[in-house]
């Protein structure tokens, strides 16, 4: 049995569908990420599981009982939010005692458990602090251990590493992954940022305009995408409006206007004629100069628009035949002084046949 | 060390000095004039007797209006009566306050000038005519010139001075905290004692002695309202300056009811101080 399960969810907001007939379940032991813009009805599912909303129609079951009518207070799911929340006139360490009071703990076990949770953080020398003396990933980490102490079921988070800076967020999200993996309760982590997702999640909902576009693995979203979509919103990505030429079991034939045929895998049955776009990921493809040659199937002539040398990697935007600016990473993996294709040189880029993949409108 | 005069700390004696030289001339002044007072002896026919008569130096100074005081309880025991007075009355003002200012702080935003407006209003008209309009109210009720219809005046009157402060200080609390404390297992109560009280405190002090202060040295109200046994501090002292000219026991009243407020400011300093701790980040 799951541990949460949400079946057919609904949430209205007059005639704005928040959350729009939603459905999920979370195993146990799950670090679960809903991914997806702002506006699109994560934070409000967030809401609806903690208890400060409710669904307008379906259901959610946590440990197979329904939720409905259950206050936030009573429901064994705790929320890191996005501020932090952190009491402001308790000590560190009352704040992380709070949720075991409200259980009606014992003093020694209090006392036994804040110290637990505050190593377990890496915060022993800072339980007599008050948090406005505090940094910020040091609050961030107060809001994790008072989320975790009194072991929820559920530990929601609310986009809780979008306040710190770009170098502390990484360190976290390492320290996130070894937290969850210690102390095994699930986490449904919500979130924007789609690299924050693909590097934390078991398993992803990429959620748009109040549903789920897909739910996978990290690494099947990024190389399976299951539309335009999600094929966007995760990573960079080329997309090319084609349209099927032939297919037969194994290869699949595309014509994208003004550039000619794409050949590619797929097993699907596709007819002739189905619209749709072609979906490349920039790693995937190579840039080599006109003399140089490639045993690939997919070869296009272009000119090298913008490049952008980052180091371990070098960004081309290369203008294929027919206008279409294709994005190509290419690493610097030799040794020595990076080479590559200077602005305005001819080059061919290429790809392996089953490198891209069709995505039907 | 002789600082040098540059432009900027020019500047700031410019700044600084006008509203000093306010304060020496107009508060520590006159304060100084009062502890003088309170040493000397009234003249025959009111203010101070003259230190000069006939070219001749006759009075020195001396403790009597300090040994006046304390020679006869009657003096003491409308201090404490005072004291007891005026803090019921912030008693009451902080359980009637509380409620109005926790409701205007979560109304709409645009409703709350209008609410904060009509906390005020009252002040729009004479504090006499008001105190006027509850000797019509009590009067048909016999409660008028009672311990109860001084401290309902005094309520009435000092009301939005603790409604203001309270209100300016819940209206800052962050929503995020009671979900927080709600998400882990608090329920109503809890939240409200746990949270909401004790972050509201600094408003509760600021108001307590906006309320507490002036109703100690009150004397309009206990005049109006109060029966002749309700005399307070306020009264005394107007007493000993317009009725009895004896301006040295007044400024000795005056004397002690300034260091009597200053102990009990004092002392909740020390108790804010220990219960402050963490609230200053957010109010």
């Amino acid at each position: 049995m799951a541990l949460l399960e949400i079946r057919n969810v609904t949430r209205r907001f007059g005639d704005f569908k928040a959350v729009d007939d939603v459905s999920f379940s979370i195993e146990a032991g799950e670090f679960f990420t809903l991914l997806g813009p702002s506006g699109c009805g994560k934070t409000t599912i967030l809401r609806m599981i903690a208890g400060f909303d409710d669904p307008d129609a379906g259901v959610m079951l946590l440990d197979g009982r329904p939720l409905t009518g259950i206050p936030p207070e009573r429901r064994p799911v705790h929320t890191v939010f996005q501020s932090y929340a952190l009491f402001p006139h308790m000590t560190v360490a009352g704040n992380i005692a709070f949720p075991l009071e409200m259980a009606g703990k014992s003093r020694d076990e209090i006392a036994r458990r804040v110290a637990e949770t505050l190593a377990l953080v890496h915060l022993e020398d800072k339980g007599g602090s008050y948090p406005h003396e505090l940094s910020g990933g040091q609050k961030q980490r107060v809001a994790l251990a008072r989320g975790l102490v009194n072991r929820p079921r559920l530990l929601l988070l609310d986009e809780p590493l979008g306040a710190l800076d770009a170098k502390l967020r990484v360190e976290m999200q390492s320290e996130l992954i070894a937290l969850q993996r210690e102390v095994g309760i699930t986490f449904v982590f919500v979130t924007h940022s789609q690299q924050e997702a693909l590097a934390l999640s078991h398993r992803i909902a990429v959620m748009n305009r109040g549903r789920i576009e897909q739910l996978d693995e990290p690494d099947k979203l990024y190389g399976l995408p299951a539309n335009r979509f999600v094929a966007d919103f995760i990573g960079k990505i080329n997309l090319i409006e084609v349209e099927v030429a032939a297919a037969s079991k194994v290869l699949l034939t595309l014509t994208a206007a003004g550039l000619g045929e794409i050949a590619a895998a797929d097993a699907r049955p596709l007819q002739p004629g189905e619209r749709g776009c072609f979906a490349l990921r920039p790693e995937l493809i190579r840039v080599y100069g006109r003399k140089e040659s490639a045993d690939l199937k997919n070869r296009f002539d272009g000119r090298v628009k913008e490049l952008l040398y980052l180091g371990d990697v070098t960004h081309y935007k290369v203008a294929l035949a027919n206008g279409f600016l294709i994005e190509a990473l290419m690493p610097n993996a030799a040794p020595g002084r990076a080479k590559f294709h200077e602005v305005g040189d001819a080059v061919t880029v290429c790809w392996r046949h089953d490198a891209g993949i069709f995505l039907r409108d | 060390m002789i600082r040098k005069l540059n432009p900027g700390n020019l500047a700031r004696w410019a700044v600084t000095l006008p509203p000093s030289l306010f304060l020496v001339v107009f508060f520590l002044l006159p304060a100084l004039i009062v502890v003088a007072a309170s040493l000397r002896e009234p003249g025959e026919f009111g203010g101070l007797a003259p230190l000069f008569v006939g070219g001749a130096f006759t009075h020195a100074l001396t403790l009597d209006s300090y040994r006046f005081f304390f020679g006869d309880t009657i003096y003491l025991e409308i201090f404490v009566k005072s004291f007891f007075i005026a803090l019921l009355t912030t008693l009451i003002c902080i359980a009637l306050a509380y409620p109005l200012a926790w409701l205007i702080a979560r109304s709409p935003k645009r409703r709350r000038d209008l609410l904060v407006l009509l906390v005020i209003l009252p002040f729009a008209s004479n504090l006499l005519i008001r105190v006027y309009a509850w000797i019509l109210l009590l009067g048909p009720l016999n409660l008028l010139y009672t311990p109860v219809a001084v401290v309902a005046g005094m309520v009435y009157v000092h009301l939005p001075f603790m409604v203001l402060p309270l209100y300016t200080n819940l209206e800052k609390h962050d929503p995020a905290l009671l979900e927080a404390a709600q998400d882990l297992g608090a329920g109503t109560w809890t939240r409200f004692w746990r949270v909401t009280f004790p972050l509201s405190l600094p408003g509760i002090f600021s108001g307590s002695a906006l309320v507490f202060i002036p109703v100690l040295g009150m004397f309009a109200i206990p005049e109006l309202l109060g029966g002749t046994g309700d005399l307070m501090i306020g009264n005394l002292i107007k007493e000993q300056f317009l009725d009895n000219r004896d301006w040295p026991f007044g400024a000795t009243l005056s004397l002690l009811l300034t260091v009597a407020v200053l102990l009990c400011a004092g002392l909740a300093v020390l108790a804010a101080k220990k219960s402050f701790k963490g609230t200053e980040a957010v109010t």
